[in-house]
Formats: structure tokens, C-alpha cells, sequence
């Protein structure tokens, strides 16, 4: 049988300023029908370029200048235009991030994927009735209702959907996705994913699925290629490539992810040290050697081969000596934090709310929290549940609704930074989760550094030098990269400068919006280690905000889950993780796919987020919650349940009903 | 709405002011230097120019909002239907620069886009911008030099012999048009263009690709209209600088249109004409913005809905 999709030596280059650049070098892999393939790596790996190239959808600059690519045994690189366009229609669809981005905002859904059935030459007489079957086998409710919708109208969530629904109403050979769930919450992900594994079964459409996130791959696929530098390294079965990695930078990307019960003051997390080859770079020898602990002359001299064993390969000249890399980092941190009682800031009844009259939204309603002196208050929920605009909030961005509390070090804070002590302002700061669009594009790193300094911390001359010196070291920043603007650095190192400039007025509280999403894991694990580092030396406090429950757990000595604008669980992190706990909290741990490809039983979420403007009566979580009561969750506000070490949640459940399963978030790794 | 009745009440007052604090008096200026005082006094309070500014401003101005526009010092009689004659002269003129200019515009910046950084693409910038740049009184002459005097193919005057049919009309008006539309050119081709660019390179796009679409259908269906709504905007403006900016135009090819009305009444400080003719232009900017924002919204789902349901 012809493999659905196979690449034979494939080399594809962009040219860049009259240069060739070569992007993919030499990928050869082939995906059965019906087989599912993930490639993972860094980005910069060529993961997109190797998804685009499939449809041959290249940029303008970009060209296959090596090999061949085959879909259904057909050699694309040849077809006419009118064939490959024959090809899109039938044999290969793709789908990708930000499905928002991927909808023609100016035409209703119905109209967007009538056009694959026009396409497939279908009656127009039939069109209405195809569109409407195709919506409800991507488990849309109500798909008349969609049709007529226009896509700023839909969740992400569902605009994802009918993006999938385009992508398999023709029945495609090959469905190519690229990075399909990043940037979705991790309920909605977990619903997506659920979708595409069903429809896969259903269709036996064979998948080239594209993701950064390892435990993704490990759910969906059943055999993993890594890129590294435009090069297959290593490819493999899923559950052999997880447990037993045959190359050091599959084992390397494996180590630099959380893991469970490995918390910031257990040990650090592992990076992989240096960084990716810039495309087109000249390289003798295995192109990973700069990076890898096993690398000896011969790797830095000579390419090793793809050798394929068995059904696996790896591009490596030991193979065999991968278990001799530790598979998780056993350095201790540097320091612990003292953590005292002291309470740094104090939250009570704070609420905020836009628009008035039917309109009025309200974001938050009667958040409580107190933050400790060196600790971190890991704040998680989906997004709409409140988590940055109380952020915002704390920071005096937004002025808080009458009644609200917000007290620093014993003293009551103004709403507005306008109103507060110029200490205060100093003493709370954010990073953001962004560093591109959070740094000031035109100016060096040195001229942000002084700046803050100067504004904020009222240094001059010397002082400021030397304090811009000791700031650029806390956070390993080099001379050379003081003199650079922020598009001249990575995505690692300008974190860090937006780090060195939260630290820049020794802040006692720092607000770290989603500080690693956009990052890849080994440079997630750099700015974690160093997260923790700053908090042991420095004393500050974290509130830390992110969807990824692995780095919330990794950094975080307490939890507060938010939805709809309440905080429905407080507690103690290995509390809330291992339970019992909130339904809630229960369902979010449980979208959150695992490394060993485990399905545990996935609690589902029913129904869409509502909306702050007509908040559920009762608990606001009945109309979700899998536990609802009927009666007594719609009707009356759910009790506090206080539970050992300050653990509190709000729930009608007694403490000993309550959901408790502690999944191996982040997940383990199982060790030969 | 409300921004828009401000800008023109704070237009009224400008022009009013504007008007009455260039030195001047009116009565002397239409009866000569030679003129008894007497008489001039007389002059001035027959047409009520002596009273405070702000009662003759809140004269002015109630009669405005009522209809009744004042009476021209120069001819003696109501402004009202010497604005109407200029008005739907200009915009005749305007109506056929308007039709020559907008699809002119809209295909260039198209063509240009879809050509990007090739030779179509770079030709239609340059003719662009050097049309743009040259002013009209520049480019006028030259017309008329050519095509009027020389070739003798159009007449050098805009104004046609009354009772003229609507094509001798149209001849009369193709001359004097082409100048509004070497300038308005290069806008509208500049802002299509980068609509286009951007709506080709968004992902809604690929995605229209990757389905197997045809190209011209991509264009058609999911590039055009998405590229083509920030240029909406432009042509708006642009169309009340079509009205607006025709002084120099309509002397030149003698048109009696409401710019060389306003012209001729500045000259002959015939303020009830001059506040009249400004005023209306000012309406005229008002609302053809609020017509291309209700057409902005009407193309546009995310506005005709109003946010996220």
C-alpha cells in the first residue's frame, strides 16, 4: 500500500537577503494511511516549513532544492497547477494555530465551508444540508445556528472546530496540523483533541500532527519524528521515543519539562545548554554536538547517519549511551526561600466590573487572597476567569469597585498607581507574557535597564551603572547583550530582560503574567530555574499566572483556582493537585493531556463559559459542573469548605464526596 | 452624530469670526472709498452689519438651521439659489471625477498588490506618487494646453451653453475632471494596495488556498472585500476634498461651481455667500462621513454585530 505522505531526502531552503538558507535538510519519513505521525521540536526546527512543504504552500522566498515529496504516491513537486489544486481539494487538508486568524471574518461560517462542498462539485441544492451534517460531526450543537454566525462570533474553540470541519468535509487522504490547540485553553484543547482523535478513527485519515508540546504528541500519535536544525534526529514509536530516547536531544527535551513532585525546591530543572544552529550556518559533524554532553571528537567531526534499527532510527553516533544522560536534573537549587507568615499583600472583597445597567460585566466578585512573604500564589482558570484583570488590579491599572481591600505590608493601597507611594509602585511589578511586544523595540537593553532605574529607583551616574551591572548578572545577561536591541536577542533572553526590569526597583511583589508560554521548553526551563533563583536570593513573591498546570506546579507553594471572577479553591499547591478538590479543579487537571499516553477518564465540562454580564445563580459553576445537585447548586451560593493547612473551597459537596485524583501532572517519565 | 454637529457649530463660529474680524467694513467695501460716510452707515444698518458680533452671529446662525441662508451683499439677493446652482455644478464635476477616479484607483492598487515588488507594481507607485504631487493648476494648464488649445479635442471651459444635454455636459466636464483624478489616484491606488497586501498575506487567505480554490475566486471571495474596506474610509475623505478642493479647478476652466463661489465671494467680501458656501462644504463633510461609516459597518460583520455574541 502507498504511504499517504512520505518525504524523500527533502531539502528545502529560503533565500534570505540573495542567500540560500537551508531550512530542511535532508528529511526523509513517510506516514501510512490512517497512521498518525508527530514532530516535535524547538522552534526554528523547521516544523512548519516541513507542514507547508506537504501542501506545497511554501513562501515566496522559500523552494524544495532536494528530494521529493509524495502524497498518495503521487510526486508533488510535479503536478500542474490545476492539479494541485485537485490535491488540496481531495487529498490533503491542514489545519493550524489561531483559528480565529484562519476564518474570513467578513463571511458567515455557512458560506466558508459550503465552498469545499462547491469544490467537490456537490449540487448547490445540497450544500445547506452537507454543511449542516459537517458542523454536527464536529460536535457542534447547534449548526444552523453557526452557519448563519459570523467567525468573531464563535469561542476559539469553536472556530476551531469548524476550521476542522473545512479541513475534513472533502475526506482527505492526509490532514496535516500545526500546532492545532496552542493558544486554546487547556478544557477547550482537551475537547479539541478529543474531537480529532474520534474523527480520526472514524475516517482513517492519516495525520502529520505539528506540536511544541510533547505530551500533545504523546496523546495523539502513534509514532514521533523529532526535528533539530532542519534534520530528523530521531524517529520512533510514541511510547518507546518518551520512555527511551535514542537521541540526546529527545532525551534533553524530555528533561527540561516539570515533573511531578519535583517542585523549585526539590531541584532545578535541566536546560539544554547553548543554542539552535541559525539556519544556513556551516556545519561539520553532528549538528547537535555544541549542545550534547555525550559529544566527543568524532560527533564534532564527523555527520552521523540516520540508522534505522528495527522500527526506530536515530541520528546519532551513540545511541546506546543516551541512558548515560541523567533523564531528569538532579542539581539542587541554589536556595530556598525562607518563607515567613508575614503577609505581604492582602486582598478582601475585591471586585471589578465594566459597563452598567444589563450590560455591566462583572469580571470579579469578592476575591480574597494573601500573599506571604517569598512565596508564589499560582493563579490558574480558564481565560475569561478573571486571572490578569485581578492582576491588573493589584498592579493599580484598574481601579477596583468601591468596598474593595487591597492592603500592602499592613497598609491600605490606592486603586491607581496615581494614588499610591512611590514605594508601593516600586514594590509591586509584572512580567509580561510577551516579551516582543513588552519591550520597547528601538531601545537597547542597557537604555530600558537605566531607565527604570532611573524613574522608578532615582539612581544617577555610577549608581545606576553599577546597579544595571548587578541586574544584567542576576539574570545572566552578558556585556555584549546590554548594547542589543530586543530584536537582536531570542525569546529566552528577552524574557529575562523583562525580568532585569521587574527587578530593576527591587519589587517585593512580582505579577508574572504567562512569563514562559511563548517560549520553548528548554528556554522554559532556563527562565523557571531562574524564577525560583530570584525568589530564594531576593525574598520577592510571586503571583503566577498561567494555563500550563506543569509550571504552576513547579513553582508554586499555593494555588488559587478562579472561575467566572471567584476564587472557588485556595490551598497548599500538593493540596489542590492531589485533592480532594474543587469539580473544577478536577476538570482542569484532567484536560491536561500526559506523557505516557495514558487515557485516564477525562472529566468533561458540558456547555460554554457564561457570560459576566448573567452570572449563573447559585454556584457558579452549576451550570458546568458534573457534581451539580439539582435544587440546592442552582439555587443557593455554595458554603466554604475548609480542609487541612488553610485549604479552602467553595462547594456544596461534603469534604469527603469531593473528586480527589492525583494525575501525574506535570507527567512522568518512566525510566528504563 | 453629536461629534459631527460640534465640528460644524465650531465651524460656524470660525468662519463667522473668520469673516468679521478681517479688516473691512461692508458697507464701505461694496459702496467704494469715494462714498459718503453717511451713506455707508446708512448701508451698514439697512443690512444690520453694525449691530454686536454676537446678535448678528445668532441672526446668522438661526437663520441657518431655518433655511434661509442671508442675502448676498454683492447681488442683492437671496444666497440660497446661487449655493444650489454652485452646488450641483461641483457636483457634477465631482460625480464624474468621483466615477473616473474610485475603480481607476481600486484596480491599480489591486494590480499593484497583486504584482507586489514587480515591475507593475513599481510603475503604478511612481505614476502614483507624481501624480499625487503635481498640484492641479499645474497639471490643468498643461491640460488645457494639450488637449484644449493644441489638439482641440475638449473645450477649455467647463461651462456649457444652458439647456445642453447631459453628454455635452459630460464633454464639457472630462477636462477639468482629470486633474481632481491624477491627484485622488495615487490615495485610493496607495490604500488598496496595502488592503490588498494585507489581506493576502493573512491566514484566512491560506486558508482559502489550501481548500483548492481557484485563484480569482480566492481574490475574489475572501481577499477583495476584507482588503478593500479600510480604503473605504480614504475614499470618503477624499470625496469632500473633491468638493472642497475644486477652487483652483473651477477658475481655471470658468465653472460656476461652489468653489469659485466661495472664491468670488471672499473677494467681493460677500460674507452671508462666503459663510454659506464654507458651511455647506463643511454639511457635505459631515455626512459623507457618516454615509462611509454606515457603509464601513454595513460590510463589516464585526461592527454590524457589535462584538461577540
Amino acid at each position: 500500500m502507498t504511504d499517504a505522505l512520505s518525504f524523500d531526502n527533502l531539502g528545502v531552503a529560503y533565500r534570505v537577503k540573495g542567500k540560500m538558507r537551508q531550512v530542511l535538510d535532508g528529511v526523509s519519513l513517510s506516514i501510512a494511511k490512517g497512521e498518525a505521525y508527530g514532530l516535535v521540536g524547538e522552534s526554528g526546527c523547521g516544523k512548519s516549513t516541513t507542514a507547508f512543504a506537504a501542501l506545497r504552500y511554501l513562501p515566496r522566498n522559500g523552494s524544495v532544492n532536494r528530494g521529493r515529496i509524495l502524497i498518495d504516491g503521487q510526486d508533488i513537486g510535479l503536478l500542474s497547477p490545476t492539479d494541485l489544486r485537485h490535491l488540496r481539494q481531495f487529498k490533503v487538508s491542514m489545519i493550524y494555530q489561531d483559528p480565529g486568524r484562519a476564518l474570513n471574518p467578513s463571511l458567515p461560517i455557512g458560506r466558508q465551508v459550503a465552498e469545499v462542498f462547491e469544490l467537490a462539485g456537490v449540487p448547490r441544492a445540497e450544500w445547506p444540508a452537507r454543511t449542516h451534517d459537517i458542523l454536527a460531526k464536529v460536535q457542534i450543537s447547534d449548526p444552523a445556528l453557526v452557519m448563519q454566525r459570523y467567525p468573531h462570533q464563535l469561542s476559539g474553540g469553536m472556530q476551531q472546530r469548524v476550521a476542522i470541519a473545512m479541513a475534513i468535509a472533502s475526506n482527505p487522504t492526509l490532514l496535516v496540523l500545526d500546532e492545532p490547540t496552542t493558544g486554546l485553553d487547556a478544557t477547550v484543547e482537551a475537547e479539541v483533541l478529543d474531537l480529532i482523535q474520534h474523527l480520526r478513527h472514524e475516517l482513517s485519515t492519516a495525520i502529520l500532527f505539528i506540536s511544541h508540546n510533547l505530551a500533545v504528541i504523546a496523546r495523539m500519535c502513534d509514532r514521533v519524528g523529532v526535528l533539530y536544525a532542519g534534520r530528523l534526529v530521531e524517529e520512533a514509536r510514541t511510547e518507546e521515543i518518551f520512555r527511551n530516547p535514542r537521541h540526546p536531544y529527545t532525551a534533553g527535551l524530555l528533561r527540561c519539562l516539570p515533573q511531578a513532585g519535583r517542585s523549585k525546591d526539590k531541584a532545578m530543572l535541566a536546560t539544554i545548554p547553548g543554542f539552535l544552529p541559525g539556519p544556513g550556518t556551516k556545519i561539520t559533524g553532528c549538528v547537535f554536538a555544541p549542545r550534547c554532553a555525550l559529544a566527543d571528537q568524532t560527533c564534532r567531526t564527523v555527520e552521523p547517519e540516520l540508522l534505522r534499527t528495527d522500527d526506530r532510527a536515530s541520528k546519532c553516533h551513540y545511541p546506546d549511551r543516551i541512558n548515560e544522560l541523567d533523564h531528569i536534573s538532579n542539581a539542587a537549587p541554589v536556595a530556598a526561600a525562607v518563607r515567613n507568615s508575614k503577609t505581604i499583600l492582602q486582598v478582601d472583597g475585591l471586585a471589578k466590573s465594566f459597563g452598567s445597567g444589563t450590560q455591566r460585566q462583572r469580571v470579579l466578585r469578592d476575591v480574597g487572597l494573601e500573599l506571604r512573604a517569598g512565596e508564589t500564589l499560582g493563579l490558574v482558570g480558564e481565560s475569561g476567569s478573571g486571572k490578569t484583570t485581578l492582576a491588573r488590579c493589584i498592579l493599580g491599572l484598574l481601579q477596583p469597585d468601591q468596598g474593595s481591600s487591597l492592603r500592602f505590608a499592613g497598609e491600605a493601597l490606592a486603586g491607581t498607581t496615581a494614588l499610591r507611594s512611590r514605594h508601593q509602585v516600586k514594590s509591586i511589578q509584572i512580567v509580561f507574557q510577551n516579551p516582543d511586544s513588552a519591550l520597547n523595540r528601538a531601545h537597547t537593553v542597557y537604555r530600558m535597564l537605566s531607565r527604570t532605574i532611573g524613574h522608578l529607583v532615582g539612581l544617577r551616574g555610577a549608581a545606576r551603572e553599577a546597579r544595571i551591572k548587578s541586574l544584567a548578572s542576576a539574570v545572566r545577561l552578558t556585556e555584549r547583550h546590554l548594547s542589543a536591541v530586543p530584536s537582536q536577542l531570542s525569546g529566552g533572553l528577552k524574557q529575562r530582560v523583562a525580568i532585569a526590569r521587574a527587578f530593576a526597583s527591587d519589587p517585593q511583589v512580582l505579577i508574572c503574567d504567562e512569563p514562559t508560554s511563548a517560549l520553548d521548553v528548554s528556554v522554559q526551563a532556563a527562565i523557571l530555574n531562574l524564577l525560583a533563583e530570584l525568589q530564594a536570593t531576593k525574598q520577592v513573591s510571586y503571583i503566577l499566572i498561567s494555563h500550563d498546570l506543569g509550571v504552576v506546579r513547579y513553582l508554586s507553594d499555593r494555588i488559587a483556582v478562579m472561575y467566572l471572577g471567584q476564587m472557588l479553591e485556595i490551598g497548599p499547591a500538593e493540596a489542590v493537585f492531589s485533592g480532594p478538590h474543587h469539580p473544577y479543579t478536577a476538570a482542569l487537571l484532567s484536560s491536561v493531556p500526559t506523557l505516557d499516553g495514558a487515557s485516564t477518564e477525562r472529566v468533561k465540562l458540558t456547555g460554554a463559559l457564561p457570560s459576566t454580564a448573567n452570572l449563573p445563580k447559585g454556584c457558579v459553576f452549576h451550570t458546568r459542573c458534573p457534581r451539580k445537585i439539582p435544587g440546592l447548586c442552582d439555587h443557593d451560593a455554595p458554603p466554604q469548605v475548609k480542609l487541612a493547612d488553610g485549604h479552602v473551597l467553595m462547594c456544596h459537596l461534603a469534604p469527603e464526596e469531593l473528586p480527589a485524583a492525583d494525575r501525574n501532572i506535570p507527567p512522568t517519565i518512566t525510566l528504563p | 452624530m453629536m461629534l459631527a454637529l460640534l465640528t460644524l457649530w465650531l465651524l460656524s463660529v470660525l468662519i463667522f469670526l473668520g469673516g468679521h474680524l478681517l479688516p473691512g467694513n461692508v458697507g464701505r467695501a461694496m459702496l467704494g472709498p469715494l462714498a459718503d460716510q453717511a451713506a455707508v452707515d446708512v448701508l451698514n444698518h439697512e443690512m444690520g452689519t453694525d449691530r454686536p458680533l454676537l446678535v448678528q452671529y445668532l441672526d446668522w446662525i438661526a437663520g441657518f438651521l431655518t433655511g434661509d441662508l442671508g442675502q448676498s451683499y454683492a447681488y442683492r439677493s437671496p444666497v440660497a439659489p446661487f449655493l444650489m446652482t454652485a452646488l450641483l455644478n461641483s457636483a457634477k464635476l465631482a460625480a464624474v471625477a468621483f466615477v473616473l477616479v474610485v475603480p481607476l484607483g481600486i484596480l491599480g492598487g489591486v494590480v499593484a498588490a497583486l504584482y507586489r515588488g514587480r515591475a507593475a507594481d513599481r510603475i503604478l507607485s511612481v505614476v502614483g506618487l507624481s501624480a499625487t504631487v503635481v498640484p492641479e493648476f499645474v497639471s490643468g494648464i498643461v491640460l488645457i494646453l494639450i488637449f484644449g488649445i493644441w489638439l482641440r479635442w475638449f473645450p477649455i471651459s467647463a461651462t456649457w451653453v444652458d439647456g445642453a444635454g447631459p453628454l455635452t455636459q459630460l464633454y464639457h466636464l472630462i477636462l477639468p475632471a482629470i486633474p481632481l483624478v491624477l491627484i485622488l489616484f495615487g490615495y485610493i491606488a496607495r490604500m488598496a494596495r496595502a488592503g490588498m497586501i494585507e489581506a493576502l498575506d493573512a491566514d484566512y487567505t491560506r486558508t482559502a488556498v489550501l481548500k483548492g480554490l481557484s485563484y480569482p475566486k480566492v481574490i475574489w471571495r475572501h481577499v477583495l472585500r476584507n482588503a478593500l474596506l479600510p480604503t473605504i474610509s480614504v475614499i470618503a475623505t477624499q470625496t469632500v476634498y473633491l468638493i472642497g478642493g475644486l477652487v483652483v479647478i473651477e477658475i481655471l476652466f470658468h465653472y460656476q461651481g461652489i468653489g469659485s463661489l466661495i472664491y468670488t465671494a471672499a473677494k467681493k467680501k460677500d460674507f452671508p455667500m462666503l459663510q454659506a458656501g464654507v458651511m455647506s462644504i463643511g454639511a457635505l463633510f459631515a455626512l459623507t462621513t457618516f454615509l462611509a461609516d454606515l457603509l464601513y459597518a454595513r460590510l463589516n460583520p464585526r461592527i454590524r454585530f457589535g462584538g461577540r455574541e
